[in-house]
């Protein structure tokens, strides 16, 4: 293996290859449309399946099939796409079957415009369909995290039984940095799931379905995923801490935001300010405990975001009233620069240092 | 003295393997489980029930997957020839079928039906066609005759508002992905008879992978069009089938 430089989108692309992905079913959109692309000429020289679907709820409910025949398998979209995925995901979540979706999001609400955003933080992480289920969200800050964790994504999916959502934006999609492919795994096969749709042959026929009729049954199943979501929360968090040993302030964002909010970080250092940086990876679950932590040190925390204040409700939750938490937001597909950040960390420091007077 | 030979035991009527043994859910008079039981029997004589998966739609016959011995899932509303695409991509050596109504499948569900159809998919349709939707309550349907009533059309379907009924066997026919697109009845036993030939050659015709194979199925709904069971039939051959004519619309 060796260092290449690749863009986002392919990276994504090529790891869920190489992790196995036997069928790609998605629909052009901008920004993510190169992993579409790509997959439609490596999928075909594997010899696996690759289809351009009719629309995304063609393709949403095309994983839904192949999901349930014991398939590895993926779709990726952009924000408006994914709202046209949501039923689907839902039906996905409530039949218990394993996979992952790729979520470039851009700037919103409507058809928005194609510049990177993450004004979907909501959407994603409180599970964009009906009947709250919770999808496993990951949000990769670079082109080699967005490959590590679409790789392990599929374990965890299969693992679990669950979708795994890789929720990224335009800038790391369109971007190219430097990282490491890994190798390709041997691929298993769908039929030896012993859960599968593959036609009845020499045992009980197996079925799929996301009714349950009766309101106690219905109960019983929503107990059953909330118990799935316990283990999930318990033994899937994922964070990065960041020059927080000594951090009387701290800055927090995820993906983009997040490495926006690293430089901010470094420069609010070299400027003497004890300012350490916080970064959710697993947003669903949220690393809460590991946040929850950092509580007693802190004088205040500088959420930083694409978008209007979304994941800032998850930090309070975190703080639970005992940190002062203020924002910063760039929306519309605006990318905040470091500079802004880092006065807005300034202004976080000075009004906390008033107050105190 | 008279001597009685014990009379030769036969069946003659006996359930299909591929029928689990559970009522059904339907109505007096509904012709699903007629259409259950064609599908059930052409499954068992092709000796493919071992390898075929089903998908159920919303609608009446959402609760499918509990009445056939087979490998079943249960797709979202319209959405079953977008699963099917995706069991039977995974799967091209299983014999993959939908069963769909006619709002499922003429409604809200036709982009997916169309393009599975347009691509060719090596699928089965079977689309029960009774003018109206079942389950939510007697609601018009994109097949609701002009003139009919039915609670979301109550003075009649007024085709200068509501536009003229979907015929889609004939509107899928013009697709060079289908390859089989015929119009069935199930109102009387010759009719039914007929209907189960032709769910055979649409079986068989994705076993040899011929493309995209639709039956369309005229049936009754005797609790949402107000008839009695017999009423229901005699409205079928009265009503539906002038307006949907039986046939072979394309046989390749």
């Amino acid at each position: 293996m060796s260092i290449e430089l690749i863009k986002g989108n392919t990276a994504i692309a090529e790891a869920a290859l190489r992790a196995g992905l036997d069928a790609y079913f998605g629909y052009p959109i901008t920004p993510q449309t190169e992993l579409l692309e790509h997959l439609a000429k490596r999928m075909p020289e594997l010899g696996r399946v690759f289809l351009q679907a009719e629309s995304e709820i063609g393709a949403i409910h095309m994983v839904y099939g192949a999901a349930c025949a014991g398939a590895r398998t993926m779709t990726s979209s952009s924000s408006p796409g994914v709202s046209l995925m949501a039923e689907g995901l839902s039906y996905i979540a409530a039949s218990d079957v394993p996979m992952v979706l790729v979520d470039v999001m851009r700037g919103g609400p409507g058809l928005g415009n194609i510049a990177p955003a993450q004004q979907d933080y909501f959407q994603m992480v409180k599970g964009a369909g009906h009947g709250g289920y919770r999808p496993i969200v990951l949000a990769p800050a670079t082109v080699q995290e967005a490959i590590d964790l679409t790789y392990a994504a599929f374990d965890l999916a299969e693992h679990y039984r669950t979708i795994v959502v890789i929720l990224t934006d335009g800038t790391l999609a369109q971007m190219m940095e430097p990282a490491e492919l890994p190798p390709m795994r041997e691929r298993g096969s769908p039929v030896s799931k012993a859960w599968a749709l593959s036609g009845a042959q020499g045992r009980e026929r197996r079925i799929f379905t996301s009714v349950h009729m009766s309101p106690e049954e219905g109960e019983a199943y929503v107990a059953k995923m909330g118990e799935k979501w316990d283990v999930i929360t318990a033994n899937e968090r994922r964070c990065v801490a960041e020059q927080t040993t000594d951090a009387e302030w701290l800055l927090v964002g995820f993906g983009t935001a997040g490495r926006v909010a690293q430089s901010a970080m470094r420069a609010a250092r070299a400027a003497g300010l004890k300012v350490g940086m916080w970064r959710p990876i697993s947003l669903a679950p949220y690393p809460t405990p590991e946040l929850k932590a950092l509580a007693p040190q802190l004088r205040g925390c500088l959420v930083v975001e694409m978008n209007a204040g979304q994941m800032i409700e998850d930090v309070r939750l975190a703080f639970d009233g005992k940190v002062p938490v203020s924002f910063f937001g760039r929306t519309g597909g605006v990318v905040p620069v470091p500079e802004e950040v880092l006065e807005a960390v300034e202004r976080m420091v000075n009004s906390t240092r008033e107050a105190v007077c | 003295m008279l001597t009685m030979e014990a009379p030769e035991v036969h069946v003659v009527f006996d359930r299909p393997e591929s029928l689990t043994e559970v009522d059904t859910h339907y109505c007096p008079g509904c012709a699903h489980g007629i259409a259950h039981r064609l599908v059930a029997e052409v499954i068992d004589e092709l000796g493919i029930r071992e390898r075929t998966i089903g998908v159920a739609p919303v609608g009446c016959a959402v609760f499918a997957y509990n009445y056939f011995n087979v490998d079943f899932a249960e797709a979202a509303h319209g959405r079953a020839p977008a699963m099917a695409t995706g069991l039977k991509r995974v799967h091209p050596e299983a014999v993959v079928f939908t069963y769909q109504g006619d709002g499922d499948l003429a409604s809200i569900g036709i982009a997916e039906a169309l393009h599975a159809a347009a691509r060719g998919e090596h699928l089965t349709t079977i689309f029960i066609n009774n003018a109206i939707y079942g389950m939510t309550g007697g609601q018009m349907a994109p097949t609701s005759l002009p003139g009919q009533r039915t609670s979301s059309s109550p003075c009649g379907r007024d085709v200068e508002t509501m536009g003229m009924p979907l015929r889609m066997t004939e509107l899928l026919a013009t697709l060079p992905g289908v390859t089989y697109a015929v119009r069935r009845s199930l109102h009387n036993p010759k009719n039914i008879l007929q209907a189960k030939k032709a769910i055979k050659l649409a079986f068989e015709n994705q076993i040899e992978q011929r493309g995209f194979s639709f039956v369309e199925l005229l049936s009754t709904c005797p609790t949402n069009w107000g008839l009695t069971p017999s009423e229901a039939m005699s409205w079928v051959e009265q009503k539906l089938i002038p307006f949907y004519p039986l046939g072979d619309y394309k046989v390749l």
